[in-house]
């Protein structure tokens, strides 16, 4: 095509034909900008123009306003160089021209006058070169001095020429453009105009489509691709808004033509530019809708081309087919049934075959996305005129369906002449395809292969499947199901995966019918079960394919089904619920399942095979009750319940394996062996590598993850199994009780379950979450626990036997035998009954029990007892509390060792003492005695003390209650333990002293206080064992008197009696009443000899003989601990005592209040002083122990009277220092006295100090 | 308008699909599913780019011609690649204790298959039924009893899925 704008050229014709060429050549070498009215954006072109001579017809007539022929510029050459010459002819030539130019209106022209040298010189007489060319401008451009352009020497090659051909074409091109604007303008406001009218009862939009099309030449014709397209899409957009509004009851009378039945269906032309013929038709006004659509797009399409934008015309042939198919039914056009298909076919073709043109194979292999809807619509349409005109029948077309075919291929006319050589035209393939039955599906396959291909090589496999499955169909029509089953396969495999349960129901029917095709009974079966459980299908179909089912099952061999498509199991129940039993006890399992089918089933026979496992451990810990089991345990519900949990029915499988599980979570405790104390808690997450696995971001369709079908289903054979036969299984839910065998000791787990239909068996095969009970065997155990918290000894305690018979079954005449020990009888009730309680803790029965005892044993015969029960009775028992050892306080013995008491030992807290009772008891069920021990505790702690008053002697005991029960306490006693002559030396108490009688009630912590005076006939005995006995019984005893029992406390006293008294005396200064602080005083101390010593106790004490007097040493020393006195000279000292009586020493000291009041005299203390020569020497390795005990006096003088201290106010502090320097030296000791012997009399004693009478004056200034 | 309306799982499984004329329901199912293609084909490519500018309309994406019952249906994919925090207050009432709540990036996606011979329908019309799915489905979501991951069994999302249906027609 070769459309260029005209410009005519006028004058010297044959000077323009020696300029043409360079003309021609040079106009399009430089772009020029074009701005553009309307805010378009300027542009930059290449001018190129259609030189041709000026003929008057050129001009457009008023009202033609063809563009195409429109001249857009006028030239006139002329070489004229003589005025003479321009004069006669030249001037008359452009006069007329101009005249006929403005006579048409044109005013787009352009004078060039050519000047060559050769010329000038030939003409001798010339004029000054300008001066044509001014009397030229001066003529015909009398304002527009640019009309008039000067070209010199255009033939010659020299700059000037050059420069003055630059400038030409710059005017040229630019006077080119603004007639560009000016008439494109104009062109474009008369347009405009008649788009207006629109609404006009006479518009046509084929006159209009006419001049639009114009424009769209023009920009065709300037190169501007871009700008053409737009006209069209203008076109486009206006045809369809009036379609639409025809549609919404508008119509406008010109569209009457595109309503016109359809008579021609021979799809899009695109291998030409511009279709003629078409034209040609709107521009009569006879097109269809779809000639002025393919028009209209075969002018999209080879514009776009130009553009290189192939994919957007496969993108707008796609929205073109449907929109026309749209339409046409929108405008109620009468079409032959087939046609439209026809037509998108053969379109559909066109355009891949257009595309295929203008790109090679890697651009097109790499755009498959863009095709791809193309491929699908023609296969589509392809299939849908194959089911029209029968070639996919089985029995191939009826004659009514060639009929059809003869129709549809008459309305395609000839084929064109473009494609007639070609072998592989949209023509040719249509028509061979609708000439037999065997070219049909050769298309058809090719075409669906090839969208498939393509679909799967973009990813899009659901496309893919969705087309596959449309060929499963077509060869199912065929009789054809081997090939069909694989893409059924595939497509109900990811609409399974995906969970998309419409399509499975549908998918599934036709892979039903495809297996039953192909005889595959076990596959045909299963999905007839499936489908008799399918929700989506209505009763009928249900039923029917359950029938399917059912008559399969009475005459097939065995077939196993999964069980999923026939029930769903809900849950499983234990009774007892704890799933744990001992050997031979009865279980139930109760079975909940969900039955699917739509109608009841009777079910042979329901199975559950178990796996038997050995297992030691748990059974055993379990059986014996101390470890319960924590949390929820493996059943997930605390109560024996197992639920199982349901993927959603709408996902199915699918979407039960892209969830994530449920959070197992079990409770864990921990707790320490020894005290079962609870050391931590936590909660265990069990399922959490399920959990925490990573999870595909998204679920791939390439590899579905659940199969059409389960895998295949094998019924294994256990040993063991639950059964229940002869079950009709309603549809939803039912229940089924099962018995559990539980013959031998281990843990079952259920593995398999199936479900037999005649010969059609129904199984799954394995149980999740995993469902197992456990059976138990248990030894005999005998326990014996107190009743109460603490056994208390010394009254009668009742202890609980608890007997659990485990596998053994106690007999009549078995008995238990206990040892007796005197230390704890059993005492004898005649109403002992012993209840038997079955494993589960129901009662059973109670009976007699028969106690019998001897002196070595009890023998305690037991009732009957079946095996796993619990025997309990109860039985009183005794303690009777020990004699308390002598002194417990003191336990340190003469050879430094501490004392071990055996058996009993203070408990720590409570300071109760507590016994250890063993007992022996001999079971029947085993030759080995079983050795228990009882813990008893002493409810009462004593303490005794002495008192003295001079020489009088006291002795009080304290008995405290440590025990929590309270008490009757009474008659206590105290005798003295003697078993020689002189018994009487202690006469009787002086309890009542306090007014207080026995029985008393003592509670809890509390304690009771006796007191007795000491009397003596002649000697106080060194040493006195005494025995405090009252009896005490519980304040809840009924029978007070009988529950009396005694309580006894021996405690033994040495050196009671008075060896010294120790008075002290304040005296204050001389001259004063009163002692004053500050002042000393003196302080005076006697200690007087009490008694004679007797014999024993002068081997005790260390006395010397000097003279015939014997005496002792005694140190004194005179401390004050509260800071009241300041000790003034020595406050030690060492004197020596006769041993007589009332021998007396005074030892004078002074010492000085530190504070007014009455203050508490200080305290005086007296020892034993224990020269070094009387004691063996002291080894330097003595332990501390001894120095703490023997004061050591090295910082007090070892002379006798030595005036070692000086002011002390504090007790003697020993330097360790010193004591280091004398430690080899042998030293002397000191002992002090025990409590009685020394007797102060001064204690307690307070004397008043007066404060010093203050002499200092206060000055007191006051201003 | 609307002659169906789907909310497709992360896993694209149907969340909830609904369409008008009741006996083409099957067509329909294809119909979505086929269209998810096109959804994942649209999410990859754009991707990340999406995600950034909270564009979640995709689009007019698959036009198809049918030619029996239905015409012509547009199908309009909304996808929301937003992350969403589900907390999940499961059974709030009888244990009244919250579990952690988790972030998914929930790809969740809504379908909507428009007659397409209904012309008036705009783009920002669909851009506003989305809105007003987006805004009901995340009322689904926020309730507690409600399960990430079930099928959305609401009368609320129902009413509102039902009126934007009958607008249609």
């Amino acid at each position: 095509m070769e459309n260029k704008p005209i410009v005519t050229c006028a004058g010297d014709q044959s000077l323009f034909t020696s300029l043409y060429t360079s003309l021609a050549q040079q106009l399009p070498k430089e772009p020029m900008e074009w701005r553009r009215s309307y805010g378009r954006a300027p542009k930059m072109i290449h001018l190129e123009a259609n030189f041709v001579q000026f003929k008057e017809e050129l001009l457009p007539k008023d009202g033609n306003r063809a563009l195409l022929t429109f001249p857009f510029l006028h030239i006139y050459w002329t070489d004229c160089c003589d005025t003479e010459m321009y004069k006669v002819s030249v001037k008359d030539g452009m006069l007329r021209w101009q005249s006929t130019l403005r006579l048409h209106g044109s005013v787009d022209w352009l004078i060039v006058v050519v000047e060559s040298e050769a010329k000038k010189k030939n003409k001798t007489n010339i004029l000054p070169r300008t001066s044509i060319v001014d009397k030229i401008r001066n003529d015909f451009c009398n304002k527009q001095s640019d009309r008039c352009v000067v070209l010199s020497d255009p033939l010659k090659e020299s700059s000037r020429s050059q420069d003055s051909w630059n400038s030409f074409l710059t005017k040229l091109r630019t006077l080119l453009l603004m007639s560009f604007t000016k008439n494109l303008g104009r062109f474009e406001d008369d347009m405009r105009t008649l788009r207006e009218k629109r609404t006009e009862p006479g518009w046509s939009f084929c006159d209009y489509f006419m001049v639009q099309e114009e424009l769209a030449f023009v920009f065709e014709m300037l190169q501007q691709f871009e700008d053409a397209l737009v006209q069209y899409d203008e076109l486009d957009a206006l045809f369809t808004q009036y379609v639409l509004n025809f549609g919404a009851g508008d119509g406008a009378n010109w569209l009457g033509s595109f309503c016109a039945t359809v008579k021609r269906w021979s799809g899009l032309l695109l291998r030409r530019p511009i279709d003629m013929e078409k034209r040609e038709l709107i521009q009569r006004g006879e097109a269809s809708l779809l000639d002025l659509r393919s028009y209209l797009f075969s002018r999209q399409c080879t514009l776009l081309i130009f553009l290189q934008r192939p994919w957007e015309v496969t993108q707008r042939a796609l929205e073109l087919l449907h929109n026309c198919v749209q339409e046409l039914r929108l405008l109620e056009v009468s079409v032959v049934q087939g046609a439209l298909d026809c037509w998108v076919f053969l379109s559909c073709l066109e355009v891949l075959h257009r595309i295929e043109g203008c790109c090679d194979r890697a651009q097109l292999e790499a755009n498959c996305s863009h095709t791809v809807g193309l491929w699908t619509y023609a296969t589509e349409k392809l299939k849908s005129l194959g089911y029209l005109c029968g070639l996919v029948a089985e029995k191939g077309p009826t004659s009514e369906d060639l009929n059809r075919t003869v129709d549809l291929l008459a309305g395609l006319g000839e084929e064109r002449p473009e494609t007639v050589n070609s072998l592989q035209s949209p023509y040719k393939k249509l028509n061979e395809a609708l000439s037999s039955v065997e070219a049909f599906e050769k298309h058809y396959l090719e075409l669906s292969h090839a969208a498939m291909e393509m679909y799967r090589a973009i990813g899009r496999m659901r496309s893919s499947r969705l087309i596959g499955k449309s060929l499963a169909e077509f060869y199912m029509k065929k009789g054809d199901p081997e090939r069909a089953e694989g893409f059924l396969d595939d497509s109900l495999r990811s609409y399974v995966a995906e969970g998309w349960s419409l399509q499975v129901t549908h998918t599934r029917k036709q892979m039903a019918e495809c297996q039953k095709l192909l005889q595959q009974t076990e596959d045909y079966l299963q999905t007839s079960a499936l489908l008799a459980g399918d929700a989506n299908l209505t009763e009928e179909e249900r039923k029917h394919f359950y029938q399917v089912i059912l008559t399969f099952a009475s005459q097939a061999p065995t077939v196993a089904l999964s069980m999923a498509a026939f029930a769903q199991l809900r849950q499983m129940q234990f009774s007892p619920p704890g799933a744990v039993v001992h050997v031979g006890a009865a279980l139930q399992l109760e079975l909940r399942v969900r039955c699917l089918m739509p109608v009841a089933v009777q079910v042979e026979q329901l199975a559950a095979t178990l796996h038997f496992s050995l297992e030691q451990g748990g059974a055993r810990g379990r059986a014996g009750g101390t470890q319960r089991r924590t949390g929820q345990g493996p059943q997930g519900q605390g109560d024996g319940v197992v639920l199982f949990p349901q993927g959603s029915p709408l996902a199915g499988a699918g979407m039960g394996a892209s969830l994530p599980p449920a959070l197992e979570l079990y409770e864990m405790q921990d707790r320490s062996p020894s005290d079962s104390s609870l050391n931590s808690t936590g909660v265990v997450c069990k399922n959490m590598h399920l959990l925490l696995r990573r999870h595909d971001s998204s679920a791939s369709l390439d590899t579905p993850t659940a199969g059409a079908l389960p895998a295949a289903v094998a019924v294994d054979d256990g040993a063991q199994m639950l059964r229940a036969r002869d079950i009709t299984l309603q549809p939803g839910d039912n229940s089924i009780l099962f018995t559990a065998p539980t013959g031998e000791p281990g843990s079952y787990t259920l593995r398999q379950l199936c479900g037999s239909v005649g010969r059609v068996q129904f199984v799954q095969s394995h149980i999740y979450p995993v469902v197992q009970y456990e059976v138990y065997s248990q030894e005999p155990q005998l326990t014996i626990e107190p009743l109460s918290d603490n056994l208390l000894a010394g009254i009668p305690q009742k202890v609980k036997f608890t007997i659990a018979t485990g596998h053994y079954s106690v007999k009549k005449g078995d008995a238990l035998q206990l040892s007796n020990t005197d230390s704890m009888p059993i005492l004898h009730s005649s109403c002992c009954s012993a209840t038997i309680l079955s494993s589960t803790g129901e009662l059973v029965g109670e009976r007699a029990l028969s106690v019998q005892s001897s002196e070595k044993v009890t023998s305690i015969s037991l009732p009957p007892t079946p095996p796993y029960h619990t025997l309990e009775f109860q039985l009183e028992v005794l303690c009777h509390i020990p004699p308390t050892p002598f002194k417990p306080d003191i336990e340190r013995l003469t050879n430094g060792e501490v004392r071990h008491r055996p058996k009993n030992h203070s408990q720590a807290d409570s300071g109760m003492i507590h016994i250890d009772q063993k007992v022996s008891i001999d079971c029947p069920w085993s030759i080995y005695s079983t050795l228990i021990s009882l813990t008893f505790y002493v409810p009462f702690k004593a303490k005794h003390s002495i008192l003295s008053a001079g020489k009088r002697k006291y002795i009080q005991v304290c008995l405290q209650n440590v025990s929590d029960t309270n008490f009757h306490l009474a008659d206590p006693v105290l005798t003295e333990l003697t078993d020689r002559a002189h018994t009487s030396s202690l006469t009787r108490s002086l309890t009542h002293l306090f007014g207080s009688s026995f029985p008393q009630t003592v509670c809890s912590q509390q304690s009771v206080f006796c007191l007795w005076e000491m009397r003596w006939v002649k000697h106080l005995p060194l040493c006195l064992q005494c025995a405090f006995s009252a009896s005490f019984a519980p304040v809840s005893a009924s029978d007070a008197h009988t529950a009396f029992k005694p309580y006894r406390y021996e405690f033994q006293l040495d050196r009671v009696s008075t060896l010294y008294s120790l008075k002290a005396e304040i005296l204050p200064s001389s001259g004063d009443q009163h002692c004053r602080t500050g002042a000393l005083c003196g302080l005076e101390v006697s200690i007087t000899r009490q008694a004679e010593p007797s014999e024993t106790e002068g081997e005790e004490e260390e006395s010397t003989e000097i003279e015939g007097l014997r005496t002792t040493k005694l140190m004194y020393e005179v401390v004050d601990n509260s800071s009241n006195w300041a000790v003034c000279g020595k406050s030690s000292g060492v004197v020596s005592m006769p041993v007589a009586a009332s021998a007396t020493h005074r030892v004078q000291m002074e010492v000085m209040p530190l504070f007014a009041g009455h203050l508490p005299f200080p305290d005086i203390k007296v020892f034993k002083y224990l020269p070094h020569s009387a004691v063996p020497a002291i080894q330097p390795d003595t332990d501390s122990c001894l120095e703490n005990d023997t004061m050591s006096l090295l910082d007090k003088g070892l002379d006798d009277q030595g005036d070692t201290a000086s002011i002390r106010s504090r007790g003697s502090i020993h330097s360790v220092g010193s004591g280091e320097q004398q430690r080899g030296l042998p030293m002397p000791r000191l002992e002090p006295f025990s409590p009685g012997q020394v007797f102060y009399w001064s204690q307690g004693r307070q004397v008043l100090v007066l404060p010093v009478t203050d002499d200092h004056v206060m000055e007191v200034n006051v201003t | 308008m609307a002659v169906c309306i789907a909310v497709i799982a992360k896993e694209n499984y149907p969340l909830y699909i609904r369409s008008v004329p009741v006996q083409n329901e099957l067509k329909f199912h294809y119909t979505v599913h086929t269209s998810l293609d096109v959804v994942e084909e649209k999410i990859s490519a754009v991707g990340k780019a999406m995600a950034d500018q909270r564009e979640l309309y995709l689009g007019l994406l698959y036009p198809t011609e049918d030619y029996k019952v239905y015409p012509s249906h547009m199908i309009i994919v909304y996808y929301t690649p937003v992350c969403m925090f589900f907390i999940l207050i499961e059974n709030i009432l009888l244990y009244r204790h919250t579990r952690y709540g988790y972030v998914t990036n929930s790809k969740v996606k809504f379908v909507i298959v428009a007659d397409s011979s209904n012309t008036s329908l705009r783009d920002n019309e669909i851009r506003s039924m989305f809105r007003k799915l987006h805004n009901s489905f995340t009322d689904v979501m926020c309730n507690p009893f409600y399960n990430p991951g079930d099928t959305i069994q609401s009368k609320a999302f129902d009413s509102m899925v039902s009126a934007m249906m009958v607008q249609a027609s």
